[in-house]
């Protein structure tokens, strides 16, 4: 199979890219699209199976805040804060879904529970703001001189490579997914939950396992968008805004194919910036009717979303047309 | 009983008066449509928006004001079925509600471009009332009146016309509809008129009470769908009763708390009701 | 006599691949009663589908009083006289027996005439009259399929098609059932009746078809079904 392949060669192409000197600008977008793209990987993992999320803003939140304040009031180094944060991300995940799966709460009522637990998280950093800083935010500490390490505070060269192997850790996780009987296991239970239980499948089991990597791919992904931008407030990471966006930007791209989230994400901050640029501040507000518009269009004209566009056509070359019917 | 108390309590049913509009509204598009109407809090924005603008732009009365809104939102309710719910009937439900979800940031950057993100008051109040040994406002008691009129309203018109009882009954049995002469499609139309037209008068009801901005919606919109699923997705009286029941625990909660944690309770009492009874507290 | 006939031609239908008519011809003229009967699975249901226009046919088609039924959306066929007593009733359980009525009177030309036409289903039904304030759902079988036949008379339809009214019923409640359907033939009205209970039916109508795996196998006269040995073989238990 030349698909190792050809990441592999990705990876290396991508991860020369800052030797050819790009400008500080494209650094910044190329990384946030990468961070973003990693929670909207991680979103989508439970997405394709039918177990739609409106609340992953909260793991993004819980874990960037959890990895700051270590830092800020125990000095406690990003790189163990980090997978604390990610730890107690799933941890509550977990703690939220395991009852939600017990007792078959799908569909509709399972994105609203999300959706509730979302809010319940931003309003908590909001509350804590003693602690947190509550809207105004949260810097992390300046590390003492010499130990930026330490701190996890790199320039952009640096963050390039971690949000890198924090990104293609993302996609590894989907394609150790898809290669798992897991991911049959789940297809089977989005399509019809009773019958997979009836021929064994363990239903609660399987769900749990993929909203861990799930919730911890999101998780990682709000850890470093915090370190990186070395602020934090729980608009941006946690409650329904940053959450609808998660949601929007995997199903832009596809949620059904691994590439799909990236290229959502590429889409969105793409957008975002292109419109910033365009109008400046004079225009505020195009940015989300622009945005709005065209998921309504993708929702009418390309429901599985671009990379759907792509996995159609490779279906159509793949298999041959059906034999006219006897 | 401690008059703060007492007040607190009275405010909440006050809240769930509320509430109880855009619960009706998103419970009957939802039960005849079967669509969730994701940005219903955004219609109710633009509502905001179109009483501020008529009253205190263009000097409307007031009353023609909220007439012109309920109209314009119900007109606005129309447009998003034929324009988005319809085509997407067929797909997914997830699909439908990322749809509506789009249209909710497009009412969003819309209003940005028009109106910018600065807070816009409508500057008219009524004195407060006292009600007993009780100090209540006299803007939530005459919106509180006026939302149970509407609710009222749309009972009567459920219960006696006969599109109101097609009403009723398509939000069960969609397939015989036909049998009886009924064109669900023409029924889908109605319902997301008076959907609308519910988000208009709510609209009406909180431009007196609270300011208006383009993210407005985000305040109540998450509320009214936990509201509607904890009364029962479709629901309207379960929707109407866990109104009250929401509002009620946000006032009595913020008052042995603060505001703030109160919707934190109030949240995590939606998320335990999910996982005792999913259905809803109300369902048959 | 074109007038108020209907009749089905050649009619081809199915679900998605699956096809379960293959070239059904039948016909009703005014004022007949006629019967389909079949074994399970053969596409009675399908049939009466196809005429109310909740299903498309594939090919051939159906008329009623000369009109192509399959151009016209499903719900306009009450107004042209049409009335379907759906299988399994289909009332509204969560409203009351006159509500059910009232969604049955819902077409602009039946509404002016729904309290006389509610009043005549009372007095066809007495019991209905006792139970109009009371929940669909809560009633007995037999009681629910009176409520749903009543409930298509409420459109003043020129011919009534229903579908197993036996089906789940107690052996006295069909014989009820069929009573009342003798009754509103007295008035005049055309019925066409799908139906698995083969004895009862036959007692009914003038005539019947037989329908076997989606096609035609028999047709005749009541009484020449009846004593016909095959068909008393395979539906009338051989005696």
């Amino acid at each position: 199979m030349t698909a190792p392949l050809t990441a592999g060669l990705l990876l290396v192409a991508l991860a020369a890219v800052p030797l050819l000197g790009p400008p500080d600008y494209l650094m910044h977008v190329l990384i946030t699209v990468l961070l973003t793209a990693l929670a909207g990987t991680g979103w989508a993992m439970m997405g394709r199976y039918g177990l739609v999320s409106f609340g992953h803003g909260a793991f993004l939140g819980i874990a960037a805040y959890t990895m700051a304040l270590l830092w800020n009031e125990a000095g406690l180094t990003p790189w163990l804060g980090i997978p604390i944060g990610m730890g107690v991300a799933v941890l509550a995940g977990m703690l939220l879904a395991y009852p939600a799966f017990k007792l078959r709460v799908v569909g509709h009522y399972f994105a609203l529970v999300t959706l509730a637990a979302g809010e319940i998280v931003r309003i908590l950093i909001v509350a804590m703001r003693e602690h947190t800083g509550g809207s105004l935010g949260l810097t992390p500490a300046k590390p003492p001189p010499g130990a930026g390490w330490l701190a996890m505070q790199f320039d952009k060269t640096g963050f390039w490579y971690i949000a890198l192997i924090a990104w293609a850790l993302g996609l590894v996780c989907w394609f150790l997914l898809d290669r798992s009987m897991s991911s049959r296991a789940l297809a089977a239970i989005s399509e019809d939950e009773d019958a997979a239980a009836s021929i064994g499948i363990r239903v609660t089991s399987e769900k749990m396992k993929v909203t861990v990597i799930s919730v911890a791919l999101a998780a990682l992904a709000g850890a470093l968008t915090a370190q990186y931008r070395q602020y934090l407030n729980p608009e941006s990471l946690a409650g329904l805004g940053i959450s609808l966006q998660i949601v929007f930007g995997a199903i832009a791209g596809g949620m059904y194919a691994p590439i799909g989230p990236t290229i959502g994400a590429a889409i969105t901050i793409g957008l975002e910036e292109g419109l910033r640029i365009f109008f400046g501040t004079e225009l505020t507000g195009a940015a989300p009717l622009v945005y709005g518009l065209l998921l309504v269009m993708f929702m009418l004209f390309m429901p599985r979303g671009i990379a759907g566009l792509f996995e159609r056509r490779a279906q159509r070359r793949a298999t041959p047309a059906p034999a006219a019917a006897e | 009983m401690d008059p703060f108390l007492l007040e607190a309590l009275v405010n909440g049913i006050l809240l769930g008066g509320v509430f109880a509009l855009p619960v009706l509204g998103l419970n009957l598009v939802f039960g005849v449509v079967d669509v969730v109407w994701l940005c219903y809090a955004e219609l109710v924005m633009v509502g905001m928006y179109a009483v501020w603008f008529f009253y205190s732009q263009m000097g409307w009365p007031l009353p023609l004001a909220f007439a012109v809104c309920i109209g314009l939102v119900a007109v606005l309710g129309v447009l998003l079925h034929l324009l988005v719910v319809r085509p997407l009937l067929t797909q997914p439900p997830i699909n439908q509600v990322l749809a509506t979800g789009g249209v909710l940031f497009v009412l969003q950057g819309v209003a940005t471009l028009i109106f910018s993100t600065e807070f816009r008051a409508l500057g008219v109040d009524m004195p407060p009332m006292e009600v007993g040994e009780v100090f209540v406002s006299g803007t939530k008691l005459a919106a509180f009146g006026a939302a149970l009129l509407g609710a009222g309203a749309l009972w009567a018109f459920l219960k006696f016309t006969y599109v109101g009882t097609a009403i009723r009954a398509i939000a069960r049995d969609r397939e015989v509809m036909p049998l009886m002469g009924v064109d669900p499609q023409r029924i889908y139309l109605i319902a997301s008129a008076i959907g609308g037209a519910l988000a208009g008068l709510a609209a009406c009801l909180l431009i007196v009470q609270l300011d208006v901005h383009p993210f407005v919606g985000l305040s109540f919109g998450p509320i009214t769908f936990m509201i509607c699923v904890m009364g029962g997705l479709g629901n309207m009286l379960g929707g109407f009763l866990a109104a009250f029941l929401m509002g009620l625990i946000i006032s009595v909660g913020g008052f042995w708390g603060t505001t703030e944690l109160s919707y934190v309770v109030a949240f995590a009492f939606f998320i335990v009701v999910m996982f005792i009874r999913p259905q809803g507290l109300f369902a048959r | 006599m074109e007038q108020a006939s209907l009749s089905i031609d050649a009619v081809h239908a199915g679900y998605g691949d699956f096809q379960a008519l293959f070239g059904v011809s039948l016909r009703v003229d005014p004022g007949e009663a006629v019967g389909v009967v079949g074994p399970n699975g053969a596409g009675k249901t399908t049939l009466l589908r196809v005429i109310s226009g909740l299903i498309r046919p594939r090919s051939g088609n159906v008329r009623f009083a000369g009109q192509d039924l399959a151009k016209v959306p499903a719900h306009t066929l009450p107004a042209l006289g049409i009335a379907h007593v759906p299988e399994n009733r289909r009332l509204f359980p969560h409203l009351t027996v006159e509500e059910n009525l009232r969604v049955g009177a819902f077409t602009a030309a039946a509404r002016p005439h729904f309290e006389v036409r509610r009043d005549h289903v009372y007095t066809l039904f007495p019991r209905m009259k006792e139970r109009r304030h009371q929940l669909a759902g809560t009633m007995s079988g037999g009681e629910q399929q009176m409520c749903a036949i009543g409930r298509a008379l409420m459109s003043g339809p020129k011919i009534l098609l229903l579908d197993e009214p036996s089906a789940g019923l107690a052996p006295l409640v069909v014989q009820q059932v069929f009573d009342l359907v003798r009754r509103i033939r007295q008035e005049g009205l055309t019925v066409l009746i799908v139906e698995q209970n083969v004895a009862q039916v036959l007692r009914v109508v003038d005539r019947a078809y037989v329908l076997e795996t989606g096609r035609v196998a028999a047709e005749g006269a009541s009484a020449a079904l009846a004593a016909d040995p095959v068909i008393r073989r395979s539906y009338l238990g051989g005696h």
